[in-house]
């Protein structure tokens, strides 16, 4: 590829219906009612966008204090694709449906996930959203997955509870969840919960450590002794996918 | 608005000629499914049960720790003589020796200093009038508050059907009263305050207003009072009755319904399984709970929304068809026997086939249809499509457009309006606002097209209703050769396990004694107020 094309493909604009154009479409509210200097306000707010020309195509009231906007502009913005940086999740991410055959076909067992909220913790929002075949975020809970055998402990379980139920559904994997983070409680909970298992389990039969909560610091695992720190908004879709990744041969590629 | 069409005598509830034996055989198998359970649930009461007898005697407020009295009160006689007997009797008996108010008898509980029994001979006599009288005044609270519905109804006159029903859910009560004013005042018939995620789990009931929630606000007795009362004021300004939703489901159904009644919300989410399926609560504990609670709604005129939309955003929408109809049987079957009638049951149901499914919205009218015929005098509860969103909002918002026109044509009473923002965010004011233009363009393009809607008798639509009821049948029959515990307990619904020994709240179950005394389910059996 010559320095002239290669240049010329990595710098792109919106395409409305002419290459180069810039057009977009917005829509959005604004909390003032609907007359004349509404639109403007709205005109007003989509140069500032970066939008010029911009075009109101349709300004709606919403009761007396509110007014939605439609508005058409071309942007100035450009965007090269050379400075395009993506972060990459380390692992895929599956849908039930390849979750369940993944296991079957790597594991040709169910995967055992016990979960708990540990401490004093009785905030099982977290571990509920997670498990639960309700789920979070329109995606159901990892008891919806055939190939996934759940057990929930549910709140207030104290460590050597956990590390006992684990060894007795031979967990491949502990998913613990923590939401008080008074006096940094969280932290040393999971501290406490990952030495028992070093403790109790020889590293090679040792299951996957998972913690999960609103205050981790998804980068802390290993001072923390843990597989892996899963932050706010992780969705059981995401927890499934990297348990497969985690624990079952060829995983994703199977598939 | 256009909804109730121009003197047709074309009844969606009649459009679909199914075989009334089938119809007969498919009601039998669920009360035949149905009886068993119920005779469990009258055996036995449950912490939260006794909780609401307490709340009913007007028990409030919470400790320092916000644990509400009411259940340190009904812990402290466990320990002390067990709830075997009811919390009744231990409790008056209790406050005739002491002489001490139910919320000072309470903290003093709490405390330590007071010594339950379970009174015998006189005493008890003189403790169960005491508890009954004190039980009567929330029973007449929960009646003046059906009354005075009643009387606004009157004075304001019902919305035709369907209903718009809109959700509200911000997290804090303050936020939610103005929206759910301004979703009034656009047209909404129903305002649902949607719940904090977990609080069905929860086995107490928060107190007081609440600012704080998770992906909704918490179910509270002074939450509940707060939005009716700003509702109220919007409906006099409006000139029609807005009704209010909330959830009576999870750990802590009976105590919720409880504060539905004496708060007068006007429709309740409650159904018969969905604590078991979905949130893995123990299928007794779930039974004795949900009766309570509806006999409480039956008392309070609320009518109750069940959850059969659930099922299918588990499982296949066609595949899975006929459970919902077993569903719906079964919570008619629960309803009517807690005394319920027919337009107190919004049993639910939803559009959620894959669009890419070649006739699929010919099978949703189809699915839509059979409810509409099996449950003529009900007012169903049409759920929007949730799983086939995608965030393509565009996408989203034709998808509306045709469960709004499947709902119109089926006539369905109560309408869950879809967001096409559904799986992106909660819903913002525009997207309400949009959401409801789409009602509207239906309801006034197509709102009179029932009367030109006479599905071929042996047409697609036709058959596949009667293919689903027939489906239905054989799993009814299928649950009463193996008992309704042991289906649930073999993952015959929704894909769960649930057996009737493991499960949430387990613990807060109790088999009664032969002297069990509940003032509260004696005066909603009998009818009586005093």
């Amino acid at each position: 590829m010559s320095e002239k094309t290669s240049k010329k493909t990595s710098i792109v604009r919106p395409y409305g219906d002419t290459t180069g154009d810039g057009m977009v479409q917005v829509s959005f509210t604004l909390p003032v009612k609907h007359d004349k200097r509404a639109e403007g306000a709205a005109l007003q707010l989509a140069k500032k966008m970066g939008l010029d020309p911009a075009m109101v195509v349709h300004a709606k009231p919403m009761g007396p204090d509110f007014t939605f906007f439609i508005v058409y502009g071309s942007v100035h913005h450009l965007v090269d694709l050379r400075e395009v940086v993506v972060i990459e999740r380390d692992y895929p991410l599956l849908s039930p449906k390849e979750v369940n055959t993944a296991v079957k076909k790597g594991l040709h067992r169910p995967l055992v996930i016990v979960g708990a909220c540990i401490g004093t913790d009785a905030h099982t929002v977290g571990i509920d959203a997670i498990l639960n075949i309700k789920g979070f975020a329109g995606e159901k809970g990892l008891e919806y997955y055939t190939e996934l055998k759940v057990v929930n402990l549910g709140a207030q379980v104290a460590v050597p509870d956990l590390v006992e139920q684990a060894r007795i559904h031979q967990a491949d994997a502990v998913l613990v969840s923590q939401v008080v983070t008074q006096r940094d409680a969280h932290l040393h909970n999971t501290r406490e919960m990952s030495a028992a298992f070093r403790e109790a389990f020889p590293a090679s039969r040792r299951p996957l450590l998972v913690v999960g909560g609103p205050r981790f610091d998804e980068s802390m695992s290993a001072d923390l002794g843990v597989n892996r720190i899963f932050g706010k908004g992780t969705t059981p879709g995401e927890v499934a996918s990297y348990l497969v990744n985690a624990l079952v041969p060829n995983g994703e590629k199977s598939a | 608005m256009s909804r109730t069409g121009t003197g047709s005598t074309n009844d969606p509830r009649r459009l679909l000629a199914l075989d009334p034996a089938q119809i007969r055989k498919a009601r039998a198998l669920a009360r035949k499914a149905g009886g068993p359970v119920v005779k469990i649930a009258k055996r036995h009461t449950t912490v939260s049960v006794e909780r609401a007898v307490l709340r009913l005697a007007g028990l409030e407020g919470a400790d320092v720790e916000g644990i509400p009295w009411v259940s340190r009160l009904v812990d402290v006689v466990r320990e002390q003589v067990g709830l075997e007997h009811g919390v009744s009797l231990p409790v008056w008996d209790a406050l005739l020796r002491t002489e001490d108010d139910l919320l000072t008898l309470a903290q003093k509980a709490a405390a330590g200093s007071v010594q339950f029994r379970i009174p015998s001979g006189k005493d008890s006599i003189r403790a169960a009038k005491a508890a009954r009288s004190a039980v009567s005044v929330g029973i007449r609270r929960i009646d003046t508050n059906r009354r005075q519905r009643d009387r606004m109804i009157a004075k304001f006159g019902n919305p035709p059907a369907p209903w718009i029903y809109l959700i509200v859910a911000t997290g804090d009560i303050y936020e939610d009263i103005p929206q759910a004013q301004a979703a009034a005042r656009e047209g909404a018939d129903v305002i649902a305050v949607i719940r904090s995620t977990g609080q069905s789990l929860l086995d107490y009931v928060p107190e007081g207003a609440t600012r704080e929630g998770y992906a909704g606000t918490y179910a509270t007795q002074e939450n509940f009072r707060l939005m009716r009362a700003a509702l109220d004021e919007t409906s006099a300004e409006l000139g029609r009755y807005v009704r209010l939703t909330n959830y009576a489901s999870g750990l802590c159904m009976p105590e919720i319904a409880a504060l539905a009644g004496l708060e007068r919300l006007d429709m309740m989410l409650n159904d018969s399984m969905y604590g078991i399926l979905f949130r893995d609560i123990n299928p007794i504990r779930t039974f004795v709970d949900q009766r309570f609670s509806r006999q409480i709604h039956a008392r309070a005129g609320i009518i109750i929304n069940t959850g059969e939309d659930n099922y299918l955003t588990t499982a296949d929408a066609v595949e899975a068809a006929h459970t919902v109809t077993v569903s719906q049987l079964l919570n008619e079957f629960f309803a009517k026997e807690a005394g319920l009638e027919d337009w107190q049951l919004g049993l639910g149901h939803a559009f959620e086939i894959n669009p890419t499914v070649p006739d699929s919205f010919r099978l949703e009218l189809a699915h839509a249809l059979l409810a509409r015929t099996l449950f003529p005098d009900a007012p169903l509860k049409w759920m929007p499509p949730t799983k086939h969103m995608t965030g393509d909002i565009f996408n989203g918002f034709l998808h509306d457009g045709f469960f709004n026109l499947a709902g119109i044509l089926t006539g369905q009473g109560i309408l869950l309006v879809g967001m096409m923002t559904e799986a992106v965010v909660t819903p913002w004011l525009s997207d309400r606002d949009l959401a409801l233009q789409n009602v509207r363009y239906v309801f006034n393009t197509a709102g009179n097209l029932r009367e030109d809607f006479r599905p071929p008798p042996d047409g697609f639509i036709a058959s596949r209703a009667k293919e689903v009821l027939g489906e239905a049948v054989d799993l009814l029959e299928a649950i009463v050769d193996d008992t309704l515990l042991d289906a649930i307990g073999d993952g015959t619904f929704g894909l769960m396990k649930r057996p009737a020994n493991a499960g949430r709240g387990l613990e807060g179950v109790v088999a009664k004694d032969r002297d069990y005394l509940n003032p509260a389910t004696d005066m909603l059996d009998e009818g009586a107020t005093r």
